[in-house]
C-alpha cells in the first residue's frame, strides 16, 4: 500500500518533466536494444558454431582428441571406422570427410572459401535437409549438392537451380556439377557448405591421402545403451580417437567457440558496457530529479514522511523506467532481429528466456542506479525548511 | 491534558557556531492558545521553532510536544510526532507535479488506514475552507503567491494536527495577502482549538495573538 503510493508519486513526478522522462526512457531503451543484440548474436553464432554437428544423426562419433574445432580437423585413421565394427552393438560406421577450399561464383568469378562435407549419402549418417532425393545423382562422378543457406556471395545457385536445374560450378580449382541444393546453413567457420560423397571428396581434394578420414559417425543397433557402447569402445581403441556421444561433439564444437576463442568475452563486454551507459544515464536523470526537488523532497521529510518512504520513491522511479525502457526495448529487438537475420542468415530471435534475463538485467541496472541517486536524498534535510 | 509545549532550559549550540544560539530557554504554550515569536534576527527563533517541530535533535534541556520528550528522541519518534504537527514555511514548498488537492492529500496519504476517496475529499474540504474551491485542480505554478500559500495552510491542517508551527508564513507576500492568510490560519485553528507557535515580524498581525514572546540573543524575555 505504501509501496504503491510511493510508485504513484514517484509516476507523477516522472511525468511533471515529459522531456527528461523520454530522455530516460529512451536511455533504458538503448541500453535493452544494446544487451538484446549482443546475447542474441552471441546465441546465434553458438547455435550456428554447431550446425554441422546437429546435423550428424549418430549415436557416437569419433574425433581426433586433438580436433579443436571441425573446420580444423585432425585426421582419423579410416582404419577405426571398421574396427568398431567389431562391437556386436555397434550397426554401421561412417567416415566424413571434411575440408575447406575456394568455390568460384559463377556469376562474378570471385573465388570465396566453402566448406566441403563427404560421406556416403546412403548410410544415413546425415540428415541435412533434401538430402534424400539427391543420394542417386550424387553418386555420379564430379557432382555436389550446395548448401541453400550459404552467405549470397557464392552467387545465386539455389535460384539458379531451380530455373534450370543442374550446372557446372569450379570447386578447388576443378569443374563439378551442382544436382541439387540441401539446407545446413552457415557458421563461424565456414560461409558457406558443399556435400558429396566419399569418391568425389578425393577428386577435389587431390591431397588427401585415403587412408585418414576426418570424423566417423556411428550408428548403434536400436535399443542400446550408448553410454555403455562408449565405454567399450574407448577401452578398446588407441588413445589416437575419442569417442563422443552426438550432444558431446556438439558441446566440443561450442566449446571451442566459447572457451577457444574472445568472441564470448567480446558480447559479455559489449552486454556490460550496454548496462553501464544505461545505468549512468538512469543515473543522472534520477539524481537530477532529486536534486531539482531537494526542497520538495525536505518539506515532505517535514511533515512526516519518513527516509525509507523517499526511497521506495526514488527506487519506484528507477523501477519504472526500467518497465518503460524495456517493453519498447523488447519490441525493437525483435524486430532489429529478424531484419538482421535475414542479412545475416545467422539464427537470430527472441527467446523467453532471453527476454527474461534481459529483463533482470535491465531491472537491476536501474535498481542500482537508483541505490546511487538515493544518496543524494541524504541532502534533503527538513531543518533547513524554516 | 498536558500543554502541547513545555520547553524548560533549552540550550543549543551549533555545530559550526562558537556561542550558544538558544540559551536556557523556558517556554508553555496551552491547550489552543496562539503564540507568536517576535525578536531580531538572529535571536534563535527559527532554531527554537525547528526544535520543536523535532526537524532538528535536541542537544540539552527539556522538551514535551504533544506528550512526546524530545531530548534523545529517536528518529523515528521525531518522525511520528511530525505527522501530528502542521508545518507552514516561508515558502509554500508545494509539490509543482501535483495539483492543489493532490499536495493537501500528501499530508493524508501518511495514515495508511484512510482511503483515497476519503482522503481526496477532505483535501476539497480543506481547500474550500481557504477559500480555494475553484482550485483545486490547479498546480501551484498556476496560482499567485497567496493562493500557493493558502494552500500551504490547508495542507497543514488537512491532517488535523495537534499543532500548528509557522516561520514568517507571510515573508513572501506582499503585506494584504500576507495579512490574509494569517488571519485565515488562525481563524480555522481557533476554530479546531489547534495551538500555533508563529514567527512574524509583521507589527501588524500582532493583535491576532493570545500572547507575544519576544526574544532576544537566545532568551525569552
Ligand atoms: N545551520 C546553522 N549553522 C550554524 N549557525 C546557524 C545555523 N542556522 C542559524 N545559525 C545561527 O544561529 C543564530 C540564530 O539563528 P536563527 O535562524 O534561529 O535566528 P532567527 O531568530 O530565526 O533570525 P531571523 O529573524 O533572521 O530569521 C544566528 O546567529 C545564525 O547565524
Ligand atoms: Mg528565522
Amino acid at each position: 500500500m505504501i509501496a504503491a503510493l510511493a510508485a504513484r508519486l514517484a509516476w507523477r513526478q516522472l511525468l511533471s518533466n515529459r522531456a527528461r522522462l523520454v530522455s530516460a526512457i529512451a536511455g533504458v531503451t538503448f541500453a535493452c536494444v544494446l544487451v538484446f543484440m549482443q546475447l542474441g548474436f552471441r546465441a546465434a553464432l553458438f547455435e550456428s558454431a554447431s550446425n554441422l554437428p546437429r546435423a550428424l544423426q549418430g549415436e557416437l562419433f569419433l574425433i581426433n582428441p586433438l580436433t579443436l574445432v571441425m573446420f580444423r580437423p585432425e585426421p582419423v585413421a579410416r582404419v577405426r571406422a571398421s574396427q568398431v565394427l567389431a562391437d556386436p552393438d555397434v550397426a554401421l560406421s561412417v567416415p566424413i570427410y571434411l575440408a575447406q577450399t575456394k568455390f568460384r561464383n559463377p556469376d562474378t568469378g570471385r573465388q570465396r572459401t566453402i566448406q566441403l562435407i563427404g560421406f556416403d549419402p546412403e548410410a544415413g549418417a546425415v540428415s541435412f535437409q533434401g538430402l534424400d532425393s539427391l543420394t542417386h545423382a550424387l553418386k555420379r562422378i564430379d557432382t555436389i549438392a550446395f548448401d541453400r543457406r550459404s552467405r549470397p556471395e557464392f552467387g545465386p545457385i539455389a535460384a539458379r537451380l531451380e530455373q534450370s536445374g543442374p550446372f557446372e560450378v569450379e570447386v578447388g580449382g576443378r569443374a563439378m556439377l551442382i544436382v541439387g541444393a540441401v539446407s545446413l546453413g552457415t557458421s563461424f567457420g565456414a560461409d558457406g557448405n558443399a556435400v558429396m560423397t566419399e569418391t568425389n571428396f578425393r577428386r577435389i581434394v587431390k591431397e588427401r591421402q585415403p587412408s585418414k578420414t576426418d570424423l566417423v559417425a556411428i550408428r548403434l543397433k536400436p535399443g542400446v545403451d550408448a553410454q555403455a557402447v562408449k565405454q567399450r569402445l574407448s577401452a578398446i581403441l588407441p588413445p589416437d580417437v575419442t569417442v563422443l556421444t552426438g550432444a558431446e561433439l556438439i558441446a566440443w564444437e561450442r566449446s571451442y567457440w566459447e572457451n577457444g576463442t574472445p568472441i564470448g568475452f567480446i558480447f559479455g563486454f559489449g552486454s556490460l558496457m550496454g548496462l553501464i551507459v544505461g545505468m549512468v544515464i538512469v543515473y543522472q536523470i534520477l539524481f537530477s530529479d532529486i536534486a531539482t526537488h531537494l526542497k520538495e523532497y525536505a518539506t515532505l521529510k517535514a511533515i512526516g514522511y519518513s527516509n525509507h518512504y523517499l526511497r521506495l520513491v526514488v527506487m519506484a522511479a528507477a523501477l519504472l523506467l526500467a518497465l518503460f525502457g524495456f517493453i519498447p526495448g523488447f519490441l525493437g529487438s525483435t524486430a532489429l532481429y529478424s531484419v538482421v537475420a535475414k542479412a545475416t542468415l545467422l539464427p537470430l530471435g527472441m527467446e523467453a528466456a532471453r527476454a527474461l534475463s534481459v529483463f533482470g538485467m535491465i531491472f537491476a541496472m536501474c535498481a542500482i542506479a537508483g541505490l546511487l541517486a538515493m544518496r543524494k536524498l541524504g541532502e534533503a534535510n527538513p531543518a533547513d525548511m524554516f | 491534558m498536558p500543554p502541547p509545549i513545555t520547553l524548560s532550559g533549552v540550550s543549543y549550540t551549533y555545530e559550526k557556531g562558537d556561542r550558544p544560539v538558544l540559551r536556557e530557554v523556558d517556554l508553555t504554550i496551552a491547550e489552543g492558545e496562539i503564540v507568536l515569536l517576535t525578536g531580531p534576527s538572529g535571536s534563535g527563533k527559527t532554531t527554537l521553532l525547528t526544535l520543536v517541530g523535532a526537524l532538528r535533535a535536541m542537544q540539552s534541556g527539556a522538551c514535551t510536544v504533544l506528550g512526546q520528550q524530545l531530548m534523545g528522541a529517536t528518529e523515528s519518534q521525531r518522525v511520528a510526532l511530525r505527522r501530528r504537527i502542521g508545518f507552514i514555511f516561508q515558502q509554500h514548498n508545494l509539490l509543482g507535479f501535483l495539483t492543489a488537492r493532490q499536495n493537501v492529500a500528501m499530508a493524508l496519504e501518511l495514515d495508511p488506514a484512510s482511503s483515497e476517496a476519503t482522503r481526496l475529499a477532505r483535501a476539497g474540504e480543506m481547500l474550500e475552507a481557504v477559500g480555494l474551491a475553484d482550485k483545486t485542480e490547479s498546480l501551484p505554478g498556476q496560482l499567485s503567491g497567496g493562493q500557493r500559500q493558502r494552500v500551504a495552510v490547508a495542507r497543514a491542517l488537512a491532517a488535523r494536527p495537534g499543532l500548528v508551527l509557522a516561520d514568517e508564513p507571510t515573508a513572501a507576500l506582499d503585506r494584504q495577502s500576507g495579512q490574509d492568510v494569517v488571519r485565515l490560519l488562525t481563524d480555522l485553528a481557533r476554530q479546531r482549538g489547534v495551538p500555533i507557535l508563529l514567527v512574524t515580524h509583521d507589527p501588524r498581525i500582532l493583535d491576532i495573538a493570545d500572547r507575544i514572546v519576544a526574544m532576544e540573543d537566545g532568551k525569552v524575555i
